[in-house]
């Protein structure tokens, strides 16, 4: 192929939206970092955490996941864990809490650190590391720490969970009424409410239209564009971006533009991204015509969804941020991912044992069978971790990778 | 109260050996548990016997087929006996909810191990709120329904109350016997005490009851003998460091036989197996269930939930003044993240206040002796 036609190629499989994003996520820094010169309170928030308030009340939320995914991708992590390290935290925990805690204290990372909090947001919903981590924030910022405890629903959410979540959702803005001596506007609440809703519903169909042969757009793709519906849910910004993303997949999959220039293995990720990896991974895959056209990790901002009522936001919302994807028991995940399987028509399974995180990750074996015995699907083991690069073995992962394709192949043929 | 000793020993060797033999003696059922948020009075008072797990002795094999090697040993051996059938004498389990790992061990045991039942008590995870506490008090009352349907069987308030002031009275003696040993550590080595405290959770609790009643009588006469003899019977010298052990479980007794080998010895704990078990009694005269909520909301607490942000520092350091102890050991479980979290402001009070500190990671088994016993002299002679 002569290189400039190759070049066209590369080009039009890039996605245009990716310029504006930047620009949208640099704006939302600026904003987030000038918020006291702007009398504007700052609030750290859990990637899971109930937003909607926050926004309504003109406080900026700043996530600490967000980023320590920015510190894992500029390959800051190891710096910063090892720092973290000293401060006499063990190499086990949770690397972007590791991360962040260090980054804090010596406002190092690829953005100069996160502006100081005034106040910490905390649901648990995704992990109980989460509580430690902001323990340890609101001591070392000394700002006050409102925990959301959304119970763990193995198999159920009762009517004692219902009672005590949303008692908390009343609890919670009496406590951002008093940390901003003002009260919630209740209209403007339920607008942020259904703008979240609507977010959440784009964020969706963005990632359904990997449904499509080829995938317009791929997991990877899926980890990038994911930092609007985590920061900025509740806003136009974000339904107004990913409206823009939506019109420009369709119009890939009515040109048949595929994310992987000749898909012809369609897998499915679980876990978090390997941050400092995603680059070597998408080529790695994408080098034997693989696309991972969907993953169980994107999808968990939209995932709770059926529990959401834009017109009663506040009262459903407890229901929503409690019954995410990991809140719930190892088997409805593993029917959620034959789902996706089904959904998506994957041929494989792709599954990180992410080091980090392990209420994702406990549990990734009964996960792996099940998808295997239900679905006849493979599957590949990762073994790595979303930020601490010591933890990723590339010769041993790349030929697993191989191996694993060479699997698909095989079967193929058959 | 050396055949006291014996016995316990013997059940803490083999806890289920123990459990099997328990229940073709008596008939009664036997709801296995791993926490001490487990609420073992509701269980007690369906004239069921509680047991607690703690892992396993053997080699984890089956277990690895469903846990990662980044999950503690302590998860991991509690599944492999799960599916090795070590348990298969339980009517039933309840996993109370704590951290990640007990929270995934809870739907791995549900999915993968079939004999008994199995029961989530999801307690809140924030302990200082009022709807926390109303919150506890109805999955108390779920989990109470649910154990009346299990062990078919109707749970009474007045039955509540009894096991309440047992349990009460168990609590009462095992504080006793860490106060004699405070007073006098050469009443009873370390591993002794552990022992005891290990088998409190495993025996038929009136035998308990019993047992440290004799325990704590022996260890007042000779403490009163030793008195009267100013202090020439007594075992320890004089010059013994006094220390306190902080963390989750302690599952290697044979740690205190380097610590004292060293001239050390643990005056008292934080631990799960230890005086986060037995501080607190229950009060006894409201209604049952909201009196057991009362008390998970008082004691002290397991860095997995939240009482406070300086609580456990606040405690630490007040039992370290209180028991008069030189120094503290962290012994904490590799992967064990909410204690791993706690360590570095935990140590920097403790700095703060020129209270030395030692953090010991482990797992079962334990390293090779001789790097440990280094480091406790090494330790122990900086004090």
């Amino acid at each position: 192929m002569p290189e400039n036609t190759e070049k066209t190629e590369k080009d039009k499989r890039k996605i245009k939206a990716v310029k504006k994003m930047k620009e949208i996520m640099t704006f939302y820094y600026i904003d987030a970092k000038t918020a006291a010169e702007n009398n504007k309170k700052v609030a750290w928030i859990t990637s899971g955490g109930p937003v909607e308030p926050l926004i309504a009340m003109d406080i900026i939320p700043v996530y600490p996941e967000n980023h320590g995914a920015m510190i894992g991708a500029s390959k800051m992590g190891v710096d910063l864990c090892e720092k973290a390290e000293a401060m006499g935290y063990a190499s086990d925990l949770c690397s972007y809490a590791r991360s962040d805690i260090s980054c804090a204290t010596v406002n190092g990372g690829p953005i100069g650190g996160l502006p100081k909090p005034d106040m910490l947001i905390c649901c648990n919903n995704i992990c109980g590391t989460v509580l430690k981590w902001y323990e340890i924030q609101a001591r070392y910022f000394n700002v006050p720490l409102f925990i959301f405890d959304t119970p763990f629903c193995h198999t159920e959410y009762y009517e004692e969970m219902r009672r005590y979540v949303r008692s908390q959702v009343d609890e919670y803005i009496e406590y951002l009424e008093i940390a901003t001596g003002r009260k919630l506007d209740r209209e403007r609440m339920e607008e942020v409410g259904r703008l979240s809703v609507a977010g959440q519903r784009m964020w969706q169909a963005v990632l359904d239209t990997t449904v499509n042969k080829p995938a317009p757009m791929s997991a990877f793709d899926a980890f990038f564009h994911l930092a609007l519906i985590v920061t900025l849910r509740g806003t136009h910004t974000a339904v107004d971006y990913y409206q823009e993303l939506l019109d420009e997949m369709n119009e890939r999959v009515k040109e048949g533009i595929g994310a992987v220039p000749n898909e012809r293995y369609r897998l499915l990720w679980d876990n978090l991204p390997i941050w400092y990896r995603t680059k070597w991974l998408s080529e790695k895959f994408a080098a034997h015509d693989a696309c991972l056209v969907a993953d169980t990790y994107t999808s968990a901002w939209c995932g709770s969804l059926r529990y959401m009522d834009e017109n009663d936001f506040l009262n459903s919302m407890a229901e929503g941020y409690t019954r995410i994807y990991l809140n719930i028991g190892v088997d409805e995940m593993a029917r959620s991912v034959c789902d996706m399987v089904d959904k998506y028509e994957v041929d494989g399974l792709v599954i990180h044992s992410n080091r980090s995180c392990k209420p994702y990750s406990l549990g990734q074996y009964d996960i792996q069978r099940i998808v295997e015995e239900k679905k006849g699907i493979p599957s590949l083991m990762i073994e790595a971790d979303m930020c601490d690069e010591r933890m990723f073995s590339e010769s041993q992962i790349e030929t697993r990778i191989e191996a694993f394709i060479e699997m698909l192949t095989h079967r193929n043929r058959r | 109260m050396q055949d006291i000793l014996r016995e316990m020993a013997d059940v803490v060797r083999d806890p289920f050996a123990y459990g099997r033999k328990l229940k073709a003696d008596t008939g009664k059922k036997i709801v296995g548990y791993v926490c001490t948020y487990a609420p073992e009075e509701i269980i007690l008072a369906a004239g069921a016997h509680p047991l607690r797990l703690f892992g396993t002795t053997g080699t984890i094999e089956r277990a690895d087929a469903h846990l990662q090697s980044y999950c503690c040993s302590l998860v991991r051996g509690v599944l492999e006996e799960g599916l090795k059938g070590g348990t298969d004498f339980l009517d039933g389990m309840v996993f109370p909810h704590t951290c990640d790992s007990i929270q995934r061990l809870s739907d791995l045991w549900r999915m993968n191990v079939t004999h008994g039942f199995h029961l989530d008590a999801v307690l809140p995870v924030k302990l200082d709120t009022q709807s926390a506490r109303q919150y506890m008090i109805g999955v108390l009352h779920r989990f109470k329904t649910d154990l009346e349907r299990e062990l078919d069987c109707k749970i009474t308030d007045d039955n509540m109350s009894k096991a309440i002031r047992l349990m009460n009275e168990n609590r009462r003696l095992l504080r006793r016997i860490y106060e004699l040993r405070s007073d006098e550590p050469g009443l009873m080595t370390g591993d002794a005490l552990y022992t005891v405290v290990k088998a409190t959770m495993i025996m038929d609790r009136e035998r308990v009851r019993e047992a440290l009643q004799k325990v704590v009588e022996t260890m007042e006469a000779e403490k009163a003998s030793a008195a009267a003899s100013q202090g020439t019977v007594l075992k320890s010298v004089p010059t013994t460091k006094r220390l306190l052990m902080a963390g989750g479980i302690c599952n290697q007794p044979q740690i205190h036989n380097m610590i004292e080998a060293a001239g050390g010895a643990v005056i008292w704990d934080d631990f799960c197996t230890g005086s986060r078990y037995f501080e607190t009694l229950i009060s006894t005269d409201k209604d049952p269930i909201t009196a057991i909520v009362e008390r998970f909301l008082q004691r002290a607490v397991c860095p997995a939930k939240h009482a406070g942000l300086r609580n456990r520092a606040e405690d630490l350091i007040r039992m370290v003044r209180e028991r008069k102890v030189r120094g503290v050991i962290f012994l904490y479980l590799k992967f064990c993240d909410p204690h791993a979290f706690d360590y570095p402001y935990l140590k920097a009070d403790l700095d703060q206040e020129g209270i030395p500190s030692l953090l010991l990671e482990v797992e079962d088994p334990l390293p090779a002796e001789g790097q440990l016993q280094t480091r406790f002299e090494a330790f122990l002679e900086m004090l």
